[in-house]
């Protein structure tokens, strides 16, 4: 029987089971091969915070979400079109994310009395017509299996081990997918143990086979290979990216690397990555504390290192005060917050925004510092690279702000060549006949470094107030003016050193929808939508918060209404509005969860169909889009 | 991968490297209450270096908050003055990043043993190749006089107005509980014992922790005298020799034997007890240097002085370096490109 070919430019599809399931590692396989494939890939892990949750329980549930397509794919997808279901419990519990008509394939023998209740079904949803809007594809995986391992010798138990990969084998026949690149992965994953690697390979052939077979499975989607500037791509996630910018980063300033950290979630996977890099001379310390993290990297900036610390909101609050002394002792150091729901330990896996006004301010004493935000887990390597280049040229900490979101979502990196990136230049201190640990280039106020080793220049720097040139102690009323100020001004002159805020759509006009950090892809896709319907949107994302562009100013002035959607209250807001006297409306969403395009299409639309301004701040006391519009 | 780092390694130190102890006093005022007890360790400090044959620009002294905090500004080598508390892990940091340095950690018993104590116990675990100098005043001082983790209870401080309830830490046994590889004390009223104390912390491969007693003649004065001043301090200190017998007092008429675990005193000139009979210091014996270190508070007992352990281990920074190489030497030094292109890639 021949099968149907439907042709489509994108689709995002959900595989979820239980934590032992083996979910993001098929998620990731899938993923991967569409990259292989040409396509334009973006993916979120959503895993629970228990590690090992009793199995077929709903709080056990762990999902990895794959979107993928011909162009535009900057979010990991709004809504579902096709869900793996493992058991009754991950049904349950992604069943809200599938769109109408949307493909649902699951493993039957998941849904045995047990998986029922313990996902507490009163009926069994494969049988009582609640899934009457979705193409259901109830597939017994077990007996499957069992079926097609009928002339392989491998032992039973190690065959049910396999049902991800089957189900795997099922989603690549759906989208025409080739098995090469996960065949291979399976033989250099299992390398040394055969019956695994036969298992594994007979096993996503046989799911294959079984879609190619089964006459209920009657088409096939092609997603057309992307338009991509060629080269050498791979997948990657935020953490990943970091870990590889910080070591490109000292290789580019000829420094040693050195970071201190402490396990934290979602940033650990940065911990994991560099401490393996033992080859590239990287140094680490799994410091005892936060407070320990951060100051061993300060000890080994001293010392000369580019040196890094890497933390989720509790440990940056627990590092603040060091941040200070990094400050006075203009040190360079980087310090990388992948943000996560607060207050206090909040919803440690799930991502959030809501770390900007103690990246900004969270210090005591005048303590300004450049802070960076990533844009997408791509962007997270440049923005390394562009916070190490900070760091080094003005002597002073630097915090790049990533988020749980793009820390754990990948997408596929075009791999640069290094020899071509910029050095980052560190201004070392030469001649110790004129040495004073505070004199400075007048060009852009950074101290010259000196590092212990450097013969003539032995010298006193800690967290007491100093007198410029000399370093020397001061306790003088004018100096200790003339220094804040001057740390001020330093960091305030970085504007001048960092591009220009870029407006997309109108330089000037009635509204202006602004972002940060990872809120950048789903606002990207919104304009986009929003533009093919005709509407006139403009749209510009901050990477540098402080300093802001310099052009900042002039821009948010140019429209009627800047919108900045956030995953808080309305932080980067009300920095906006104090330092810029520019009233704008927020988009505030603080539910652990990135915005879906399709939300901030919808919101925007509806102030953009209030043509009077009047009207609708006679009507809205607070200026904010409610979330429940 | 050869970084500027190498190239500040590779030059050799030019001109003079006969140092006197003046060299390493920079013109600044020291600002240390007259007949601070943290002034007493300065100058064998000062002394010491010179004998270390060490450049000096390879030296640094590293601090964190209170009196003690102002010791590296007193010293004309590299040195920085951090927070407090946290002296350890700027030093780890730095001993890690940069193992060709002699780092030195100067730390109260507030700064290390309270708002420090957790890095303080890491650090002694870790074993990283540093030399901790712990001035122990029994009280804090510039925060102008409140009781600390070592005040004694019944202590009257500024914040113990009834006197102090908690019961102290015992330093040195918190050292040896936490696996430091090297531990001594010493007080401020004999330089020249300190100076010994201070070369053989420094000869130490691995954490080497000093407490070292200092009056504050302003908030405590006197706290030590018994243990320190001429006239009391030979019947009621031992100074702790390696595989030498316990003697003490006076007239050397004292020592202590081990009964069971527990040690007493016995005299030598009643004809009952010869020095024959004495416990015997053996400072890799670490079972012995928990009996030494928990003499400390028994009244019965002398206070134990000098070198309570010395083991052998290998640095934490020597294994970090260590690692690279095997690892380098393993697979090569790392390849940059391939490092990038990770485990999958595809082109286009």
């Amino acid at each position: 029987m021949s099968k149907l070919v439907e042709h489509l430019e994108e689709v995002t599809v959900r595989f979820a089971g239980d934590s032992g399931d083996g979910m993001q590692l098929i998620g990731t396989q899938f993923s991967d091969t569409s990259g292989f494939a040409g396509n334009e890939v973006n993916t979120f892990p959503d895993y629970p915070s228990e590690i090992r949750a009793p199995e077929g329980t709903l709080y056990g549930v762990s999902a990895f979400q794959v979107h993928f397509g011909t162009k535009n794919i900057r979010t990991s997808g709004d809504f579902v079109d096709l869900l793996v279901a493992m058991n009754a419990a991950s049904l349950k519990v992604n069943l809200a994310h599938v769109r109408e008509q949307g493909i649902i394939i699951v493993n039957k023998d998941g849904f045995d009395a047990r998986n029922l209740k313990l996902a507490s079904y009163s009926s069994n949803p494969l049988e009582d017509g609640s899934l009457a809007n979705y193409h259901v594809f109830p597939i017994d995986m077990a007996v499957e299996l069992k079926k097609a391992f009928i002339e392989v010798e491998i032992p039973s138990k190690l065959v049910q081990k396999t049902r991800n990969i089957f189900a795997l084998g099922i989603t690549y026949w759906l989208f025409n997918r080739p098995l090469e690149p996960t065949v291979s992965w399976i033989n250099k994953k299992f390398k040394g143990k055969e019956d695994v690697i036969l298992a594994n390979v007979h096993s996503l052939q046989a799911g294959w086979n079984y879609a190619e077979k089964n006459p209920d499975f009657r088409k096939q989607y092609i997603i057309d290979k992307s338009n991509l500037l060629p080269g050498k791509y791979r997948s990657i996630t935020g953490n990943q990216a970091v870990a590889l910018g910080l070591v490109v980063a000292a290789t580019k300033a000829h420094l040693p690397l050195f970071l201190g950290s402490y396990p934290i979630t979602p940033a650990t996977d940065i911990l994991h990555a560099l401490s393996g890099y033992k080859q590239y001379g990287v140094k680490h310390l799994q410091a005892e504390d936060e407070i320990a993290a951060i100051a061993s990297a300060i000890g080994a900036a001293f010392g000369g290192s580019l040196a890094a610390t890497t933390t989720s909101g509790p440990g940056l609050s627990l590092k603040t005060e060091a941040m200070g002394l990094a400050i006075m002792t203009e040190l360079p150091l980087i310090i990388i917050d992948v943000q996560r729901a607060g207050p206090s330990t909040g919803l440690p896996t799930k991502t959030e925004q809501s770390d900007l006004m103690q990246a900004m301010y969270g210090r005591h004493g005048e303590a300004p510092m450049p802070v960076l935000a990533a844009a997408s887990s791509a962007d997270c390597f440049s923005m390394t690279l562009e916070a190490a280049r900070i760091a080094l040229k003005y002597m002073t900490p630097v915090i790049l702000l990533t988020d749980g979101y793009i820390g754990q979502a990948s997408e596929p990196w075009r791999i640069p060549d290094t020899d071509k990136l910029p050095d980052i230049a560190p201004t070392f201190a030469t001649d110790p006949s004129n040495f004073k640990p505070y004199l400075r280039n007048p060009e852009t106020l950074g101290r010259m470094w000196a590092i212990p080793g450097m013969q003539g220049m032995e010298h006193r720097i800690g967290g007491l107030e100093k007198e410029d040139g000399t370093g020397a102690v001061s306790t003088d009323p004018l100096n200790h003016q003339k220094m804040v100020e001057l740390r001020q001004k330093k960091v305030d002159d970085i504007a001048k050193d960092i591009p220009d805020l870029e407006v997309i759509g109108d330089a000037e006009g009635d509204l202006l929808l602004l972002t940060w950090g990872s809120t950048y892809g789903a606002a990207k896709i919104a304009v986009e939508h929003l533009h093919a319907q005709g509407h006139n949107v403009s749209f510009a994302h901050l990477r540098y918060l402080n300093p802001f562009p310099k052009n900042l100013a002039e821009v948010l002035h140019k429209f009627d209404r800047v919108v900045i959607p956030e995953l808080n209250l309305g932080q980067l807001k009300n920095l906006i509005q104090a330092k810029y006297l520019k009233r704008v409306i927020g988009i505030n969403k603080v539910q652990g969860k990135p915005f879906k395009s399709v939300e901030l299409e919808e919101k925007i639309s509806v102030l953009l169909t209030m043509k009077n301004l009047k009207k609708w701040h006679a009507h809205a006391s607070e200026l904010d889009i409610p979330n429940d519009l | 991968m050869k970084t500027i780092i190498d190239e500040i390694l590779d030059k050799p130190h030019g001109g003079e490297s006969h140092y006197t102890a003046k060299d390493f006093k920079p013109e600044v005022d020291v600002r240390w209450c007259a007949g601070c007890g943290a002034i007493s360790v300065l100058s064998p400090a000062q002394r010491l270096m010179p004998e270390l044959g060490i450049p000096k620009e390879k030296i640094v002294f590293i601090s964190g908050i209170g009196c003690s905090g102002r010791f590296p500004y007193y010293m004309d080598t590299y040195g920085f003055h951090g927070i407090h508390g946290r002296a350890l892990p700027i030093a780890s940091g730095l001993k890690i990043a940069r193992p060709d340095l002699s780092v030195w950690v100067v730390t109260g018993d507030g700064d290390n043993m309270s708002i420090g104590g957790n890095h303080f116990i890491h650090a002694c675990r870790r074993n990283v190749d540093m030399n901790v100098l712990m001035f122990n005043n029994e009280v804090y001082s510039l925060t102008k006089g409140q009781y600390s983790p070592t005040s004694h209870r019944g202590q009257i401080t500024k914040s113990s107005p009834l006197g102090v309830l908690d019961d102290p830490f015992n330093p040195v046994a918190l050292a040896l509980g936490a696996s430091a590889t090297f531990v001594a004390r010493g007080h401020d009223k004999d330089r020249q014992q300190l100076q010994e104390l201070l070369l053989k912390a420094h000869q130490h491969q691995g954490f080497s922790f000093v407490e070292i007693y200092t009056n504050c003649r302003i908030f405590n004065d006197g706290a030590f005298d018994l243990y320190t001043n001429a006239d009391t301090r030979d019947n009621h200190t031992i100074f702790l020799e390696h595989g030498k017998p316990l003697v003490f007092g006076k007239t050397k008429n004292k020592g202590i034997i081990l009964d069971g675990y527990t040690p007493r005193v016995v005299n030598l000139d009643q004809g009952e007890h010869s020095i024959d009979d004495l416990l015997i210091h053996n400072e890799k014996d670490s079972t012995l240097a928990f009996i030494l270190a928990n003499m400390t508070y028994n009244e019965d007992l002398p206070r134990p002085m000098g070198v309570l352990q010395n083991l052998e281990r290998s640095s934490y920074d020597d294994r970090v370096v260590k690692q690279i190489q095997d690892e380098v030497e393993a697979k090569g030094i790392g390849n940059l490109e391939s490092l990038l292109l990770g485990s999958s890639y595809w082109e286009i």
